[in-house]
């Protein structure tokens, strides 16, 4: 079962605004490590073809691993608002 | 603005302790929760250890929503194609007062919250605080907390019960704690797949509503702090890893985190206990690992720390514990916010008796006996090294080879001189001693 497949088995109520924004202006300049392409358990950080960090933030399982491992403070990282996000039923 | 006696900001286990003893003792609390309900946001490995909670608010564990009494412990640790599995299975374990049992937080802390609604709290979900309130602050000091916005709403409180889990936003943000740090912090991840209650009994040989803990060392991290983890809950099992971010950080070659928990279902010795389940769900969370150096002061004017949200968490390597710390510093948030009240002082002063409850409790004085663990644990041997060493060993004795076999001992006294007679054996050792 693939990554997409396991997020497909959660409940998601997403809200309008994303809950994570990439500073790409700091990943680009001065960030080496990109640990965000590989810490987050949903697999939500990749490239685009301009190698610009994209942020797939609706699957978002609001753990924060992202934000606590970016050591260059580039993600604009926030709670979705009450009511929204991921809703789980077992955990 | 509306007014209560108490805030509680997170509906996990510490906030509704807080919230069921507080409304015990007739005060005026609410509980606000950003999930559709209460645990809708919570994961846990895991399990609960009940005998440091078990006098507190004992009349609720004899209907608690328990998924199994742990009636066998097991940790394995992994070597390259061979394992070697120490298991512990003691007749006190889940005996007539088990001591610790499996559990699901959707379904438990909505029960948590039912019983604390039972008692008078005013539960109210699908609210996300979005800042606490404060005045008099400034020069560095973070003044007095009078309350929450959440949304366009203010709410005022005397004391406000921050309960927010391990990320502590809001708390961080108003200068009651540190943002957490990756050198102190693991993510853990897990899929619950369900299975039926006997096929679990089965294959993990279990007496009716009895549940097994397993824990995995080793390659399962490719050598980073961390481990893998299964429990069985009634009808489901836990399946899952945690691993240190700051060991992720410093991969040479960077693995993506979710291949873990792949790689770890597909082992030989895993994949027949996973066969034919269904895979419920998957979550993820943060763990806080810092221990006691990193809990922050617990109590201000106005406010208390609870839970996560104060770091009150403990990986002691073979037993993870964390909700038996939520619900305790829950119960002693609610008696000292409730003498508080009586005596009508909310402040600093008035609120100190909160943290010596919690010093003179398991609490902080199990955190104060692990201070020197997360150091230990950062040492990359112990999840590279030694389960490999151990396992190559346990697999030596086992061996029959072509050739004619030198004698038990020698075999013995040959892998131990390879792999443990060492000055770094040693070392690590002696910084055991501190465990």
């Amino acid at each position: 079962m693939n990554i997409d497949a396991k997020l497909g088995l959660d409940v998601f109520k997403l809200d309008k605004e994303p809950q994570i924004v990439v500073k790409n202006e700091i990943c680009s300049t001065v960030c080496v490590n990109r640990a965000c392409l590989y810490v987050c358990p949903a697999d939500l950080f990749e490239l685009d073809d301009q190698q610009r960090i994209v942020v797939n933030w609706e699957g978002c399982l609001e753990c924060g691993t992202c934000m606590i491992c970016c050591e260059k403070d580039a993600l604009e990282w926030r709670y979705p608002r009450g009511e929204f996000g991921v809703q789980y039923r077992m955990s | 603005m509306e007014r209560v006696d108490c805030i509680v900001v997170g509906g996990g286990l510490a906030g509704l302790a807080a919230a069921y003893g507080l409304a015990a003792e007739g005060l005026e609390v609410m509980v606000l929760e950003r999930g559709n309900y209460a645990g809708a946001k919570n994961v846990t490995g895991g399990r609960l250890y009940m005998d440091p909670i078990r006098a507190l608010y004992p009349e609720l564990w004899e209907e608690a929503p328990f998924e199994r009494a742990v009636a066998r412990e097991s940790i394995t640790m992994m070597g390259d194609g061979a394992h070697t599995t120490v298991e512990v299975a003691s007749d006190r374990f889940a005996g007539a007062q088990p001591q610790s049992y499996t559990v699901l937080r959707a379904r438990f802390d909505q029960w948590f919250a039912d019983k604390a609604a039972e008692k008078g709290a005013m539960i109210v979900p699908n609210m996300k605080v979005d800042e606490l309130l404060r005045e008099g602050g400034g020069d560095g000091r973070p003044g007095r907390v009078i309350g929450i916005r959440a949304g366009g709403d203010e709410i005022g409180a005397d004391v406000t019960i921050v309960a927010e889990g391990v990320l502590g936003m809001l708390a961080s943000a108003a200068g009651l704690r540190a943002e957490p740090a990756a050198r102190d912090s693991a993510l853990g991840f897990k899929e619950v797949i369900e299975l039926p209650a006997g096929v679990i009994e089965d294959r993990w040989r279990l007496n009716e509503g009895e549940g097994a803990a397993h824990l995995f060392m080793g390659t399962v991290t490719r050598g980073m702090l961390g481990g893998g983890f299964v429990y069985t809950n009634k009808e489901s099992i836990s399946v899952g890893v945690v691993v240190g971010m700051a060991a992720m950080l410093q991969q040479a070659e960077p693995v993506e985190s979710y291949k873990l928990l792949d790689e770890f279902k597909e082992l030989p010795q895993i994949a027949p206990l996973v066969k034919g389940g269904t895979v419920a769900e998957y979550s993820a969370h943060a763990i806080a690992e810092g221990g006691i150096a990193r809990v922050p002061k617990l109590f201000g004017d106005g406010y208390l720390l609870a839970g996560d949200a104060a770091g009150l968490s403990l990986n002691a390597l073979v037993t993870v514990r964390g909700m038996d710390f939520a619900i305790a510093s829950g119960y002693h948030a609610a008696r000292a916010v409730a003498t508080a009240k009586k005596a009508g002082d909310t402040s600093v002063a008035g609120l100190a008796r909160y943290e010596r409850a919690l010093r003179e409790s398991f609490v902080l004085k199990d955190l104060e006996t692990s201070r020197a663990i997360p150091r230990i644990v950062e040492n990359p041997r112990l999840f590279m090294h030694y389960p490999r060493a151990v396992s190559k060993l346990a697999e030596s004795v086992f061996t029959i080879g072509a050739q004619p076999s030198p004698r038990l001992a020698k075999t013995v006294w040959k892998g131990a001189r390879r792999d443990f007679l060492s000055l770094a054996t040693l070392k690590d050792l002696w910084s055991l001693r501190k465990m």
